[in-house]
């Protein structure tokens, strides 16, 4: 289940606050906001676009945390290689 | 020598959409009806185009119909489509086409205008391409058949001389060429349809690919092992085809493989892999190792096939299967589908 | 296209598998249990298997609504729409299920009025657009899709649409992972949440799985990296021995769900007493059906239905690979009588389904002698 893409909402439709116009790399579409009736997005947030339904808004300071927190797995890893480069393991 | 017709393998009760499609169920009708009842019993592989001899001239033949709907979508029309992808048939079989025949079925009540701006459509790509649209015939069928018009094209050419494609010449090594982005002419038409209220600013890629095509064999003809046109079914049907025909396997390099932003949205929300999406002006080909540079040269320098690009290269595995590979060393086989790719949600 | 493409940097994927590599050691063997079948799905498209060490063995969970549906409920869908005047609307995933007169898309080669929908708006726009037809929308997924089903028919009652209904077959997941750990013969170690479910029902309603089952769960994102990095912090758990819920999908998954979300569930739906799962059998309080007030939507009230139950021929496993007993391949089935094409068994119906997806996308690499590393 649940193939869910992540779309910028380009427009607020004023004739129904509940609907709006989401952008997916150039294809849009037209979807209900009527699940996110207690956070609203404004035109620019993003969110995550499900049967043409926004079911949550995507946070970007979320998003780069996550993404510092994977390259800091990387730098360890490198950092590590470094040390085991050493000589050091039978200290340990 | 006219073949001997051999036993019928298809077992289908009734025909469906899927047969149409491009995909396995096309093919299981092909093999298993069309070839044993009409090439016998051992045909070779099944190409785009056939060669005939008259005389001891070899000519290609090739025929094609197209029941787009709808008639009419951003980039083209079905006029086009007739004329270019008869050519583009010939053009990757190694011919060049010299002249067409065109036959219509056309619906009671279709507006004159409607045929009219088809047929003015099919004149000009015609001439664009340098052809002769020879003779044709209509039939008119009751109104709620025919889906406003259907239009089949015949076409004959003469072979480009230097060239020896065979998909049993394909060896280990060989690289994989694509000349331009993939999904463009599908996902149009997919959302020109309106049933999935999807807007993009995307057309059919609809054109002839003959200059590419002979671009490419001026530059490297005997290096061309293999070409095809990847139309209904994608470029995951022409290669999943060739590994089969070749017994050997297709490795695609993920990240090389071009694609429009718009189309990859579209795959993507829809949960379709541009590999599937039908191109209505875009060819495959394989050439042996040593031209591949000379080959993306040529096409980068001809008109239209700046977005040319190396996207894999043969292996002996996975035999007869087509894998695409990531750069982080991730890989999934690429199977032909059933029928048309569908959406889906989960 | 942001907040995908970063996820999918490559270097960034082959650090973090070194970095699972390294903390899963060689010792031991970890079972890990992803439990949406778009987590099965995203694990063949990624070719994620070539890069996890051989001691992290993924388990596919029955997470995939349209595997989990059984025969009949398909049939009793296309009865309905045999009636005259009834357009029967439905996601491309159910077009080429089978029922047991055949799928949705060949009851349309024989006529029948059957349209795709990207969304069950659609459905109901459709019902705006042929107001001398009936459109039945034929609704299935978990939690995630709920919602969306339930608001459509909030819309249509507020705007007085009465051409319009619905054939419920939407289940809920934490019933399923409950059938999963109460198997006798299962053995795993930690599940991978489903993230998009949870952006419904939050990551509480996992909280029994650490707290009484002792087995660790990261709700986790889609994306190659999303995945990888649930299985580091799994990893880390079960290096600890902890078990706890822990949220690797953040940034779209809040920690107590979406309200407005279960408020239009529970505005709609109630559980049904029991609910058969095909390859599961029957569930207690597992999937939806329309309330009272809502009845006027539902298809099951508004028509008659046949109500036959189609059991599976007893060769197909489809229970034991569902469960995880199984692997595809090794149902006597498996890619002889059944295969995508003429699928006998639910895991082969959809392309999330773990069959399915094995074989489009796995099966011949098993044969392969030495998968070359990438050029």
């Amino acid at each position: 289940m649940c193939l869910a893409i992540p779309g910028k909402i380009v427009e607020i439709f004023s004739d129904n606050q509940d609907s709006a116009l989401v952008d997916v790399v150039g294809v849009r579409r037209k979807i209900d906001l009527g699940l996110l009736q207690d956070d609203k997005p404004l035109p620019g947030d993003w969110v995550l676009v499900h049967v043409g339904f926004a079911m949550s808004k995507i946070s970007e300071q979320d998003a780069t945390d996550q993404m510092n927190t994977l390259r800091m797995l990387g730098e360890i890893d490198g950092a590590m290689q470094e040390v085991n480069g050493y000589g050091l393991e039978d200290v340990n | 020598m006219l073949a001997e017709s051999a036993p019928v393998r298809f077992r289908d009760p009734q025909i469906e959409m899927a047969h149409g499609a491009g995909g396995k169920a096309s093919r299981k009708l092909v093999e298993g009806l069309f070839a044993p009842l009409l090439f016998g019993s051992s045909p070779g592989p099944l190409g785009d185009a056939a060669q005939v001899d008259i005389n001891g001239t070899t000519v290609a033949i090739t025929t094609d119909s197209f029941v787009v709907k709808p008639l009419t979508f951003p980039g083209g029309s079905i006029g086009e489509l007739a004329v270019n992808g008869t050519l583009n048939d010939l053009a990757v079989s190694g011919a060049k086409a010299e002249a067409l025949v065109v036959s219509y079925v056309l619906e009671a009540g279709l507006p004159t205008a409607v045929l009219e701006a088809e047929v003015r459509a099919m004149g000009k790509a015609a001439r664009d391409a340098g052809v002769r649209i020879a003779a044709g015939d209509t039939k008119v069928v009751e109104h709620g058949k025919a889906d406003q018009m259907y239009v089949t094209t015949t076409g004959i050419g003469r072979l480009l001389p230097g060239l020896r494609i065979d998909p049993r010449s394909v060896r280990v090594g060989d690289r994989i060429l694509l000349s331009g982005p993939i999904g463009d002419h599908g996902i149009t038409i997919l959302l020109a349809r309106g049933e999935l209220d999807l807007e993009a600013d995307l057309r059919s890629d609809t054109r002839s690919v003959l200059p590419l095509v002979e671009a490419l064999i001026g530059a490297v003809g005997p290096g061309i092992r293999w070409m095809r046109d990847p139309t209904r079914g994608g470029a995951a049907t022409s290669l999943n085809e060739l590994a089969r025909d070749c017994g050997l396997g297709m490795v695609l390099f993920e990240d090389q493989i071009p694609v429009r932003d718009a189309v990859r949205g579209a795959c993507e929300l829809l949960g379709l892999d541009p590999l599937h999406i039908a191109n209505e002006g875009q060819f495959l080909a394989v050439v042996s190792p040593e031209y591949a540079d000379a080959a993306i040269n040529a096409l980068s320098l001809a008109p239209g096939g700046s977005e040319a690009q190396v996207i894999g290269e043969v292996r002996q595995q996975p035999a007869g299967t087509v894998l695409v590979t990531t750069l982080y060393g991730g890989s999934r086989i690429v199977d032909m589908l059933v029928g048309d790719p569908l959406p889906r949600i989960c | 296209m942001r907040f995908v493409d970063e996820f999918r940097e490559p270097e960034l994927i082959s650090n973090t598998a070194e970095e699972i590599r390294r903390l899963a050691g060689t010792e031991r063997h970890y079972r890990m249990m992803e439990v949406c079948g778009g987590h099965t799905h995203a694990i063949y498209r990624f070719g994620l298997k070539d890069i996890l060490p051989e001691n992290i063995e993924l388990i596919h969970g029955p997470g995939c609504p349209v595997c989990v549906l059984p025969m009949g409920r398909i049939d009793d869908g296309l009865a309905i729409a045999q009636e005259p005047d009834v357009i029967f609307a439905a996601f491309g995933d159910m077009m080429r299920v089978p029922g047991t007169q055949g799928s949705p898309l060949e009851h349309k080669a024989r006529g029948m009025d059957v349209r795709i929908v990207y969304s069950p708006s659609d459905a109901l726009k459709l019902a705006r657009l042929n107001p001398e037809k009936h459109v039945m929308f034929f609704a299935i997924g978990f939690e995630t899709t709920a919602p969306s089903t339930a608001l459509t028919m909030m819309r249509a009652k507020a705007e007085g649409i009465h051409n319009f209904s619905v054939f419920c077959n939407h289940v809920t997941i934490i019933p399923a992972i409950r059938a999963i750990l109460d198997s006798p013969d299962m053995r795993l170690d930690a599940f991978i949440g489903p993230g998009h479910v949870s952006t419904v029902i939050g990551c509480r309603p996992y909280e029994w799985i650490a707290q009484n089952e002792r087995k660790p769960i990261v709700v986790s994102g889609f994306e190659p990296l999303d995945m990888l990095q649930s299985i580091v912090m799994l990893l880390h758990q079960l290096r600890a021995g902890q078990a706890k819920v822990e949220n690797q999908y953040k940034r779209v998954v809040p920690w107590e769900g979406n309200r407005a979300a279960l408020r239009a569930m529970a505005e709609v739906f109630q559980l049904r007493p029991y609910f058969e799962w095909r390859g599961l059998g029957f569930i207690s309080q597992s999937a939806l059906r329309i309330n009272d007030k809502y009845a006027e939507f539902d298809a099951e009230q508004r028509f008659e239905v046949p109500g036959i139950r189609v059991t599976d021929p007893k060769a197909a496993q489809c229970g034991e690979v569902l469960k995880g007993v199984l692997k595809p391949h090794q149902c006597k089935l498996f890619g002889r009588e059944c295969t995508p094409e003429h699928p006998i068994g639910a895991l082969m119906v959809s392309t999330e389904g773990s069959c399915a997806a094995y074989h489009n996308y796995e099966h011949r690499k098993a044969a392969m002698v030495s998968l070359d590393p990438v050029a």
